[in-house]
């Protein structure tokens, strides 16, 4: 099995992606080591924790059911706190889990390109995380992902497995240490949320201004479960492209995804999410707020009904706040059946000069207009996100806000 | 309290103002009546600062400073303040945190809200999907949160309901208060075309607006009562 994941990874090792420019993997540096003892938190700088910090990372473990720390190749921090959880590094959990091999690489092609092959070919763990039957995890759990070795790649892979009827709410924090200026970021995820469990996963990234990120994602939806995903992008990167497949295949199967994305200039942002609702009764929704000041952005999102009696929806927003920004909207709608309930809303441009003025007939200046607005249109209040996630999400936002305008 | 100047403006290159002169004493309350298309909005607007509008000629002069150019922030804080005929919807921006902007005396907004019957429309965003009453009546509530010493109204009682129109009447009342044994502060410019209006204010003067001129300066009732005889025509001839 494994052989033939290698063969298959080897010959899509230079095949280019569809989307995102094009990245010279050769130019990062591979690391690698046999150590497999966790590094610890103590090793951390001042410097190190504030950034974690900010990308929604708890570094006392507190309120939280469990934390996986990585740093570029190297666990460092590993814990569990609730029954019925797993917590594992990736390598050592395909060790402890001979079944994982059915799921591993099953819901994204090892070969769909350059980077899933890279993933493979040079993989550097990830994180594991489970819900075992039933368990209703309410507690978020935190996983970590930091780069601190200057023009190296991190390649990992991650699997997390909602089991039938459990609960599981994951907020992973992707950022670089303040040092660190190029570097490569890829992320294998795979999802599997089984009858019934409902899975919330929420991401803020925080990278650096040269480096390059591909996360590959896949989620697999069984019967009426639920995959909740909120997305934060509001600090620079270079590059980043992603374009997660969600495939609904049991009915009544749940999955909405909501992204709100900051480009300042020199930035490219190509995301989007794709939906295939393969079941009778299934749900998705796509909704993306994006925000350029100067930079490109391409806001994707692809709906594939397959069945008659489902209901879709996608929608992009996105604002211009300067001259030099683009955003290119491009939603997808694909009906299989008459009878799919399909519909999408885009509406691209600049805030409206008019309700700017409104509000200075109140009393505020432009600038203070302007963040108004801003902030309102940033303020999608996600449905079935956690108070305590949304509040994080909230802070990312206002973080950046001063930086916007 | 205000004073225009052979003001002259353009909007999209169109002329909407030609040579518009106007004096409001600080205390009094003028109407201002005239058909669709004439140019009052504009006039507010231009009062108000609107970019859009563009003073080609002339001068506004608040309060003995003159504002022709200044931004509308700024007049706002000197004392302007105007309820829109149509007001922009903002998306995600909640109507509550826009009457908190407005609210310079710190009174409480759930209150106020309360006692307009307007409280279950704080939470929602601003103006998205308000009908046309509702949208009146936050205006007006956002000016007495302003409380501005020149008030202007641009049509506060057109698309509201009889009970309403009490309601909204006794704010427009309050924002303007005329007071039997001291002189009223507060100056008033208010746009109507029904007449509703003169029932709730003391209007101290009218004048009709014509094709971006002002004609027929006069009683606001008997000016009023002029229209709904002869319609606008008779403005037109008469030359006052
Ligand atoms: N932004 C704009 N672009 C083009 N034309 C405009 C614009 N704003 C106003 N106008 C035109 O200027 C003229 C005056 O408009 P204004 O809104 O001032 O009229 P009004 O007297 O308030 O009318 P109503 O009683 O219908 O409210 C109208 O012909 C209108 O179409
Ligand atoms: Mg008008």
């Amino acid at each position: 099995m494994s052989e033939v994941r290698r063969t298959r990874a080897q010959q899509a090792k230079d095949k280019k992606s569809t989307f995102g420019t094009d990245v010279d993997l050769l130019k990062y540096q591979l690391l690698s080591d046999d150590k497999t003892d966790p590094l610890g938190l103590d090793g951390l700088t001042h410097e190190d924790r504030a950034k974690i910090i900010q990308s929604g990372i708890d570094l006392d473990d507190q309120d939280r059911a469990g934390t996986f720390f990585q740093t570029d190749h190297r666990i460092v921090h590993c814990a569990v706190k609730q029954p019925g959880l797993e917590v594992l590094p990736m390598a050592q959990a395909l060790k402890e889990h001979a079944w994982l091999e059915e799921l591993y690489w099953q819901a994204v092609p090892v070969d769909s390109d350059k980077y899933t092959a890279q993933a493979e070919l040079h993989f550097q763990n990830g994180y594991f995380i489970r819900a075992l039957k039933g368990q209703r995890v309410t507690t978020p759990i935190q996983a970590c992902l930091y780069m601190k070795h200057d023009n190296t790649a991190q390649n990992v892979h991650n699997l997390i497995v909602a089991e039938e009827g459990s609960e599981l709410n994951i907020i992973t924090g992707c950022a670089t240490a303040p040092s660190l200026q190029s570097g490569i970021h890829i992320g294998i995820s795979e999802f599997y949320v089984k009858r019934g469990a409902k899975l919330t996963f929420t991401m803020i990234h925080d990278w650096a201004e040269e480096v390059m990120v591909r996360p590959r994602s896949g989620i697999v939806v069984e019967e009426d479960g639920l995959f909740l995903s909120n997305y934060v992008s509001l600090k620079p990167v270079r590059s980043l492209q992603m374009y997660p497949t969600t495939r609904l295949i049991g009915p009544g199967a749940v999955a909405r995804f909501h992204s709100i994305l900051l480009a300042p200039p020199g930035c490219e942002l190509d995301t989007g999410a794709r939906v295939v609702l393969e079941a009778s009764n299934t749900r998705a929704e796509i909704i993306s707020r994006t925000i350029t000041t100067g930079g490109v952005i391409k806001a994707r999102g692809h709906l594939v009904g397959l069945k008659p009696n489902v209901k879709a929806h996608l929608e992009c927003h996105g604002l211009i706040l300067t001259e030099e920004g683009i955003i290119h909207a491009i939603p997808e709608l694909e009906a299989h059946r008459s009878g799919a309930e399909m519909s999408h809303e885009a509406a691209v441009g600049k805030i409206a000069e008019e309700e700017i003025e409104y509000l200075m007939a109140r009393g505020l200046s432009e600038e203070e207009a302007t963040a108004t607005i801003v902030r309102g249109f940033l303020n999608v209040q996600i449905e079935g996100l956690p108070p305590e996630l949304q509040a994080k999400v909230d802070r990312a936002i206002e973080e950046s806000e001063k930086s916007m305008l | 309290m205000l004073e225009i100047n052979d003001l002259w403006v353009d909007v999209n290159g169109k002329e909407v103002l030609k040579g518009v002169n106007l004096t409001i004493p600080s205390g009094e309350t003028h109407i201002l009546f005239g058909k669709n298309g004439s140019g009052k909005s504009s006039l507010l607007m231009t009062i108000m600062g609107f970019r859009r509008y563009r003073v080609r000629q002339g001068r506004i002069s608040f309060k003995g400073v003159d504002i022709t150019k200044l931004p509308i922030h700024e007049r706002a804080k000197m004392g302007i303040g105007l309820a829109f005929q149509r007001p922009p919807s903002i998306r995600g921006v909640k109507t509550r945190d826009v009457f908190n902007v407005c609210n310079i005396n710190s009174v409480s907004c759930d209150e106020l809200a309360d006692k307009f019957n307007f409280s279950g429309l704080l939470e929602r965003e601003l103006n998205v999907g308000f009908s046309g009453g509702e949208m009146k009546k936050s205006e007006l509530l956002q000016l007495l949160l302003q409380d501005p010493e020149l008030v202007m109204l641009d049509e506060p009682e057109s698309g509201v309901d009889l009970e309403n129109l009490q309601i909204l009447g006794k704010a427009i009342n309050k924002l303007l208060e005329k007071y039997l044994w001291r002189k009223r502060a507060k100056s008033g410019l208010v746009i109507s075309h029904l007449g509703f209006i003169l029932n709730y204010i003391e209007a101290d003067s009218g004048y009709v607006l014509l094709d971006g001129r002002i004609h027929c300066h006069g009683n606001p009732r008997e000016l009023f009562k002029g229209i709904q005889r002869h319609g606008y025509r008779e403005c037109i001839e008469c030359q006052r």
